[in-house]
């Protein structure tokens, strides 16, 4: 059974205050705490390395899946390989989260890759929200988490993903790679906060390989105190398709967001855009709020939160 | 009732914006006209606390407000409408709203403002202050934000500025209506004769002071009869039109 602090984990990756509904599975400290499957979704323990399949059954329509995952222990780290086999025609929500709470003086390290394989016609809709805490004493071992996404889309598949990291993650490399087939369409919504002198890397690759295939990939991402972020983006076109890329960030403090946006056509159908902002909270932004009522303070807390929304 | 006393205002290389500027405001409905660069913005700007006053003091109800903030200001009950309202990645309209009043109106109370400037809450509620919305919409949202405030001193800086001319019949209508209800004082920048025709008092500003404050009816036929002169058209320009 879950204890105290791994519920309060679990309620902040997964927004999980019981046991979910439908298919799931609940890792804790490198064990498998609680699973659950239906008629249309199957969950099956890997043999060959730690990690799961989870497999869907084509047609299946309004299920959803919980595989979230949390640390207590110190100096665990582990990493686990979740492979999701999406059959044709399906429309599912797959929420997924990691939560490490260390409070020893070892580093505390889950390393998850998840794979996609998502069937013709399909519609993903992936959440995944990584968390960390301590009890904030001196000398505590390092939260990292290091998560890859593969995703392969079929034929008219369609996935929308939604990342956040919003705080206590001291270390981070999220990749995300992803080919589509002809009329796929990938929507990548990320959202990061660092603080303190934390490390982020945002690396995305995507291919579009088949005629009428989208992707648009929206980063948003806010750097406070001494924390370094870096967003790495490669979108190829390969085929008349469409790819855009907005990446905006909000820089505090001694911050560094480094941002490095690559559009690549091979086809001449291929319509690249890419957008990229970097800069403080606008002045008059601040002012405005002020006007309201708020304290400068206030008035930041604010637009940093509407902003990461 | 508002009071400035010796208002000065200069910027880095002792350009002087504002020099020596009294007025008192206690009427419902007053409005500050002149031409551009007069220094009407600049004026607002100091009442509501964005600039700060090289000199002078700025009295609310008697109780002397030169030293606080833009926020301690809006607190005391001062709300300013931005000429250039301000967009916000992220933040939804109900977001904004809520802050203005404070709390977390109701639908009702929202669509009831929103519907006062044209505007139909269920489809802005969501929306966030983004580019996706229009010069005008951003206009007519940063004025229901005041009208959600409802404070005893609301200023507006040129809220007909950017917006079309199907619009402003209607923003019109918005002050006409705002003029009957309101419980407090109405300080609005504007070169629109149907403003100025609704307005108690017209300031008129002109080289950073005064140079003219009365009753609409005092000072409005001054105004008209000088713009009908036309005297500071530019001469290339009108010889250009002659040819």
């Amino acid at each position: 059974m879950l204890d105290q602090i791994q519920m309060n984990l679990l309620k902040e990756v997964a927004e999980l205050d019981a046991l979910p509904v439908g298919a799931y599975n609940i890792r804790a400290n490198g064990q498998s705490a609680a699973r659950n499957t239906t008629a249309n979704i199957d969950i099956v323990t890997k043999t060959d390395k730690s990690g799961i399949d989870i497999i869907i059954k084509p047609g299946t329509k309004r299920e959803s899946v919980h595989i979230p995952v949390v640390l207590s222990e110190t100096g665990l780290k582990e990493t686990v390989y979740n492979d999701f086999f999406v059959g044709d025609d399906c429309d599912v929500t797959i929420i997924a989260g990691c939560g490490i709470h260390n409070c020893g003086a070892g580093d505390a390290r889950h390393d998850g890759v998840h794979s996609f394989f998502v069937g013709k016609n399909s519609k993903v809709r992936y959440i995944e929200k990584h968390y960390g805490e301590s009890d904030g004493q001196e000398g505590r071992g390092k939260r990292l988490m290091n998560p890859t996404t593969v995703v392969h889309l079929d034929e008219g598949a369609s996935m929308t993903m939604e990342t956040t990291q919003i705080g206590g993650i001291d270390d981070t490399t999220r990749k995300t790679v992803a080919d589509l087939k002809a009329n796929a369409s990938l929507v990548i919504k990320d959202k990061i906060m660092t603080t303190g002198d934390q490390h982020a890397i945002a690396d995305f690759s995507v291919d579009m390989n088949g005629e009428g295939s989208s992707v648009n990939l929206i980063s948003r991402s806010v750097a406070k105190d001494h924390s370094h972020q870096q967003f790495d983006s490669r979108i190829n076109g390969n085929a008349p398709c469409a790819g855009h890329s907005e990446c905006d960030a909000i820089i505090m403090d001694k911050a560094c967001v480094l941002a490095s946006p690559q559009l690549t056509a091979n086809d001449v159908d291929a319509a690249l855009i890419h957008e990229a902002a970097i800069g403080k909270i606008a002045g008059d932004q601040i002012i405005k709020l002020m006007t309201l009522g708020l304290s400068e303070k206030e008035a930041e807390d604010q637009i940093v939160n509407g902003f990461l929304k | 009732m508002l009071e400035l006393r010796n208002i000065g205002f200069e910027v880095e290389d002792s350009k002087e914006i504002l020099h020596d500027v009294n007025l008192t405001i206690n009427d419902r409905f007053v409005a500050i006209t002149g031409p551009n660069g007069g220094g009407k913005s600049t004026l607002a700007k100091i009442i509501a606390g964005i600039n700060t006053p090289t000199s002078g003091q700025i009295l609310l109800d008697g109780e002397d407000i030169t030293g606080l903030s833009v926020s301690e200001r809006a607190k005391k009950g001062i709300s300013y409408a931005f000429q250039q309202p301000v967009r916000f990645k992220g933040l939804r309209v109900r977001d904004l709203m809520a802050l203005a009043s404070g709390k977390k109106s109701s639908l009702a109370e929202d669509c009831e403002i929103l519907s006062e400037v044209g505007l139909c809450a269920r489809d802005y509620m969501d929306r966030e202050l983004n580019d996706s919305l229009s010069g005008g919409e951003m206009k007519r949202i940063e004025i229901a934000m005041v009208l959600a405030r409802g404070t005893k001193l609301s200023i507006f800086d040129e809220p007909e500025a950017g917006i079309d001319l199907w619009s402003f019949q209607n923003l019109i209508r918005v002050f006409e209506k705002m003029y009957e209800q309101t419980k407090g004082n109405i300080l609005i920048i504007s070169h629109q004769e149907r403003i100025l025709n609704i307005a108690d008092k017209i300031v008129y500003v002109k080289d950073g002071t005064i140079a003219k404050y009365g009753t609409r009816e005092e000072i409005l036929p001054m105004l008209l009869a000088s713009a009908d002169a036309g005297p500071q058209a530019c001469s290339v320009l009108t010889d250009k039109m002659a040819k």
